[in-house]
């Protein structure tokens, strides 16, 4: 009974165009994803080898495996994860469940976001004048992980809060009349509850602390060190470090090498970040209320 | 206001005395006093609106978690100032209330009942288990989940869940139990099931019961108040308010349903 | 009454019930230790700027002068004749690659989200998020390394130019370093505008897309320009991409061939050659301190703007 009028077609026409266009936008960002990939696959893949993850380095870098870097990295990662969930935790917990409206609340608000957006040279800056120079600790592993657990807090402290407010208020209010504490709601009903969503804000904190360079490059990291660490005290390697000074500053490198480290730091990475989708979509599944 | 029946030496289970609840602009409760003696059963009806779940709030000392509550006024538990109470947990753990809404917590129906006592200190199996199956007996829900008492509480039906919140606040072993429309998410023969063990917790406790279901407080309550517009308009021994020995017509004709 | 505890209620009262025991003192301590764990995040964020001052402290009494640090394009520190302290030609560097990068960045991101919220749904939804979610992942040292190995030689053979670390390189990788934050920002501003509005829309008879440009997009801008400022702060700060790949001369750029260095890159290529305490390392720390009130300040505009649209 309605037939389309010129009018009509002419904006279908419109709207086909329009779709393709935006479709081509969001291709065009995602392409990258897969051709960086593909060239890191091509012309890394074949220097990964048992060789390369496990042993370490010789003939000044240019040869041999990237080992102290692959451990130098899990050991911040280690580090910066024990200083920074606990205290993250914490503070989302206070946000979610004791934070009155005031301008105290508004404040700590305001901080999370900004320090967020700290510039990470800037975190590698206070990290050099805070626990390098004022606190002693040195260029260290300790200072490097405390800088690294700085810049990732947010992360944990958004996640957590966000899985901590997904729980249902009756449930805590129901708790309260029985004559539970604050306390005992959250550690029995709020915590258990939220605990998958935190442990995707935790991965994704991994993948963001692994894939650091400037806050470990003057507070604990560093390109050729004989040794491995033996204390928090120590310097140590770092897979993302090794990776700028290999692709900038090392002269007569094998062509494959610094594509084979950003291979092996971009897996890291990306199986991660897959860990914490994967968690993400099991979580919406299952329903317990 | 009238009260009808007071004796002079015993201290009350619970006293109210010129409570007066706000929430910002608005007046839930205006100058409301009454007493809820041990072992009885205190109705209290009315229509909506009428600031009866403000007074079970203020009771239980929940209006700490509302910050747009204001409380003026003084209630005693025992004799004690409920707003001068140093553990106010301790004062919930005493006072049970259920709230109109079904809530099963997200734990097994088992330790959904078993929590109020773990908190308190129970811990042996044995101990639970006797407890657990009591509750949920005279929540009248046992039957029902005696095979499932590891399923998700919060996953019942509505029923289910409204019993099992009754289970729970039994649970606590408490000395004043407080019910505000219970019935509403259960159907009437489950009801008179658990109208039947309130009247026999009486001996045991003290209740309070807010109640739509007029014919509900006549069946259970010793005494009745009527509430409306957040006043309390009078309390008397139940059976005068049907035989319309009260004072107040506004009571006479709630209880006679020409409106509510 | 039955009890499990060994007591009796006395006659006439009970009131042990009012008793302090460990329950109340141990969610007393745990709002304290929850407190401390809220007020950390205020403290930290007062501490870099504190820390980044004080290191950076005697330069600004000292060599500091107001209008040779920003207006002179002429940063020495290490020359013999005459230390200058100019951060012009940085603050240009960082400038034009940012502007480049959000060149590219902001249409493709608002293109994306408009393309992801609106007209695609399900399975091809998931994936494109999933996508963006992963693009978002891969540290910025990777992207430098890209922006040398990868778009450096590309850059030199498409435009025949000689040197193919310039801002074109950096303002491309910034681009799409900046874009998954700020798709997935106006996606949610996207998401916000409550549906009664689309219904309205297309009950007038309106096209998928006239929806979206004449009552949605309207609808969303505050969030959407939220989503571009946030953007820009995550440009701004970049420091390893840029590094990697803007080349390394000081200097006012003329076109997006120009190599340039941001004021972020000359901080990480500079530090581990001065001498802690000297006129140049705290020169860095200044700008450090510039840095982190630029950021401070386009951060709290994106909230601010962001919470406006929650609010309204």
């Amino acid at each position: 009974m309605f037939s389309a009028t010129s009018l009509n077609r002419k904006n279908d026409r419109k709207e086909m165009v329009v779709r393709w266009l935006l479709g081509g936008m969001t291709g065009l960002l995602v392409l990258p994803v897969v051709v960086i990939l593909s060239v890191l696959v091509y012309k890394g893949g074949p220097v990964i080898s048992f060789e390369f993850l496990f042993t370490t380095p010789t003939k000044g870098m240019t040869a041999g495996g990237i080992f102290p870097a692959l451990l130098g990295t899990i050991l911040l990662v280690i580090c910066a994860l024990l200083a920074s969930v606990p205290l993250g935790i914490a503070s989302a917990i206070y946000l979610s469940e004791y934070a009155p409206d005031n301008w105290l609340t508004r404040a700590i608000n305001l901080a999370i976001i900004n320090l967020a957006g700290v510039p990470s040279i800037v975190h590698a800056l206070f990290g050099l004048g805070a626990f390098v120079i004022f606190f002693r600790f040195g260029t260290s592993i300790l200072a490097a992980s405390l800088t690294l657990a700085i810049m990732t807090l947010p992360v944990v402290i958004v996640a957590t809060r966000e899985s901590l407010q997904a729980v249902p208020y009756a449930f805590r209010e129901a708790c309260w009349n029985m004559g539970a504490t604050r306390w005992q709601t959250i550690r029995r009903i709020v915590l258990p509850n939220a605990v998958t969503g935190i442990l995707t804000g935790v991965i994704l904190e991994v993948c963001r602390t692994a894939g650091e360079t400037a806050p470990i490059m003057f507070t604990g990291a560093a390109f050729f060190l004989p040794l491995l660490p033996q204390s928090v005290f120590d310097q140590t390697m770092a897979l993302s470090l090794h990776l700028f000074v290999v692709a900038t500053q090392v002269p007569n490198m094998p062509e494959g090498v610094p594509y084979g480290v950003a291979l092996v730091l971009i897996a890291m990475v990306l199986i991660m970040n897959s860990l914490s989708i994967a968690l993400r979509m099991y979580l919406r599944g299952r329903k317990k209320w | 206001m009238v009260v009808a029946g007071a004796q002079k030496d015993e201290i009350p289970h619970l006293a109210v005395r010129d409570l007066t609840i706000r929430y910002k602009q608005f007046t839930a409760l205006e100058n409301v006093s009454l007493e809820v003696r041990r072992n009885e059963i205190f109705g209290i009806i009315g229509p909506a609106n009428a600031g009866k779940t403000s007074l079970l709030k203020a009771i239980n000392r929940m209006d700490m978690f509302d910050s747009s509550m204001r409380v003026q006024g003084l209630i005693t538990f025992n004799g004690i100032d409920t707003r001068k109470v140093r553990n106010v947990y301790g004062l919930r753990r005493r006072i049970g209330v259920v709230f109109p809404l079904p809530v099963g917590l997200p734990l097994s129906v088992y330790d959904n009942v078993a929590l109020a006592p773990r908190l308190a200190g129970t811990k042996t199996r044995a101990d639970l288990d006797v407890i657990v199956e009591r509750c949920l007996r005279r929540a009248a829900v046992w039957d029902e989940v005696k095979d499932r008492l590891t399923a998700l509480g919060s996953l019942l039906s509505g029923g289910q869940q409204q019993r099992l919140t009754i289970a729970r606040a039994l649970s606590q072993e408490p000395e004043l139990l407080m019910l505000d429309e219970f019935s509403i998410a259960v159907d009437p023969v489950t009801t008179m099931r658990i109208e039947d063990v309130l009247k026999e917790l009486k001996k045991e406790i003290s209740i309070i019961l807010v109640t739509n279901l007029v014919q509900q407080a006549r069946r259970l309550a010793d005494r009745t108040a009527f509430f409306l517009d957040g006043k309390c308009i009078e309390t008397a021994v139940t059976e005068d308010l049907f035989t319309g020995a009260v004072q107040d017509q506004r009571t006479r004709d709630y209880v006679e349903g020409r409106f509510g | 009454m039955e009890q499990s505890q060994a007591q009796s209620p006395s006659p006439p009262c009970d009131t042990r019930f009012d008793r302090l025991n460990s329950d109340w003192y141990i969610d007393k301590l745990a709002q304290v230790l929850m407190f401390v764990g809220g007020i950390s995040v205020i403290v930290f964020i007062v501490g870099i700027f504190v820390f980044v001052s004080i290191e950076g402290f005697g330069f600004l009494v000292g060599k500091f002068e107001f209008s040779e640090f920003f207006f002179s394009p002429d940063w020495r520190p290490t020359s013999q004749t005459k230390e200058t302290y100019g951060i012009l030609a940085l603050m240009a560097g960082t400038a034009s690659v940012t502007g480049f990068a959000m060149l590219v960045a902001i249409p493709f991101s608002l293109g994306a989200a408009i393309y992801i919220a609106e007209f695609s749904s399900g399975k091809t939804r998931e994936f494109l998020k999933i996508t963006v979610e992963l693009l978002a992942a891969i540290p910025s040292v990777v992207w430098g390394f890209i922006g040398l190995a990868i778009m450096n030689p590309l850059i030199i053979q498409v435009f025949h130019v000689p040197v193919g670390l310039n801002i074109l390189n950096a303002g491309i990788i910034l681009g799409l370093m900046a874009a998954p934050i700020m798709t997935s920002i106006a996606e949610d501003a996207l998401k916000a505008v409550p549906d009664r509005y689309r219904e309205a829309a297309e009950a007038m008879g309106a096209t998928r897309w006239q929806m979206i440009y004449r009552v949605v997009l309207p609808a969303a801008k505050n969030g959407l320009l939220g989503a571009v400022l946030l953007g820009v702060g995550r440009g701004f700060g970049e420091t390893m991409a840029v590094l990697m790949a803007t080349g390394h001369s000081i200097n006012l750029p003329t076109s997006v061939f120009d190599s340039v260095r941001a004021l972020t890159a000359t901080i990480a290529a500079e530090l581990g050659e001065t001498a802690v305490g000297s006129n140049h390392y705290q020169a860095l720390f200044a700008i450090g301190i510039f840095l982190f009130a630029v950021t401070f300040v386009i951060n709290l505009a994106a909230d601010l703007i962001v919470r406006g649209v929650r609010k309204g």
